[in-house]
């Protein structure tokens, strides 16, 4: 699951909440622009991370807890849990 | 001692649940076999947390205490909900006494012995329940909400086999 938080605007970045429950990452947002930002909502009973394979990002997620990712530059991330690496996902950020 | 182990923990939990399949197992066994076998996790990560110096296995046994004691509490939380008293039965009085005698022979052991027959008993261990929770806890599980508990511990342990599975081959 993803949800927009902020009101689209032209040029204006915008902020995004990917829901982690059940030992999964919710869908990522399709349409990610350089600028805007991810806010993982860790809603499971487990600690976990959403961490960048290439190191760009790592953020720890204790249970109930939520962090939040600023994508600075474009490109594709893939991500995983490093507790749960069955845990995966993948940001495309384009310009 | 592992491998032997091993293979009593898998006949007698799959001839426990198989029985219990047989006349279907109820919703207050099942719900006491599944916090079972979590706290026997916790506590043979205990044990390796009290001997163990190697990071990959100190590391390992934090996450099973960490993992295993949030399902149960949630487990715990659930039964008392439902207004269900976990109902001790064949198949979770079998898991501990294995559990002591397993304990018992991990606790003889030190430094690198240790850690490998740590490792390997805890691939066995959550293949063992893995199966059981496949085969017979989630399909007799009647209540919606312990199912789904069932169904994300079952993905959860399924990530516990892997990594386990790395930490033994990391000792080969």
């Amino acid at each position: 699951m993803f949800l927009p938080m902020s009101a689209p605007s032209a040029a204006a970045s915008r902020t995004y909440v990917v829901v982690i429950d059940k030992m999964k990452f919710g869908t990522v947002p399709p349409s990610l622009k350089a600028g805007d930002a991810v806010v993982w909502e860790n809603r499971d009973m487990f600690r976990h991370t959403a961490t960048a394979t290439d190191g760009s990002f790592d953020v720890d997620l204790p249970a109930g807890k939520k962090g939040k990712t600023v994508l600075a530059r474009t490109g594709t991330f893939a991500f995983s849990c490093k507790y749960h690496p069955g845990m995966r996902g993948v940001l495309r950020v384009s310009k | 001692m592992s491998s032997k182990f091993c293979l009593t923990a898998v006949a007698s939990l799959m001839a426990a649940s198989a029985s219990a399949a047989a006349s279907g197992p109820t919703d207050p066994q099942i719900a006491h076999i599944a916090y079972t076998a979590g706290n026997i996790d916790i506590e043979a990560a205990k044990l390796a947390l009290e001997k163990s110096k190697t990071k990959a296995v100190r590391d390992f046994a934090s996450e099973m205490v960490r993992d295993h004691e949030a399902v149960n509490d949630k487990a715990l939380a659930l039964v008392k909900k439902l207004h269900v008293t976990p109902e001790q039965n064949t198949t979770s009085i079998e898991l501990i006494k294995q559990a002591a005698a397993t304990k018992a022979k991990l606790a003889k052991l030190h430094g690198q012995a240790f850690d490998r027959a740590y490792a390997v008993n805890e691939v066995a261990y959550h293949k063992t329940v893995n199966g059981a929770l496949k085969t017979t806890l989630i399909p007799s599980a009647s209540n919606g909400e312990l199912k789904s508990l069932l169904e994300t511990g079952l993905t959860l342990f399924s990530e516990h086999q892997k990594h386990a599975e790395h930490l033994s081959a990391s000792f080969k």
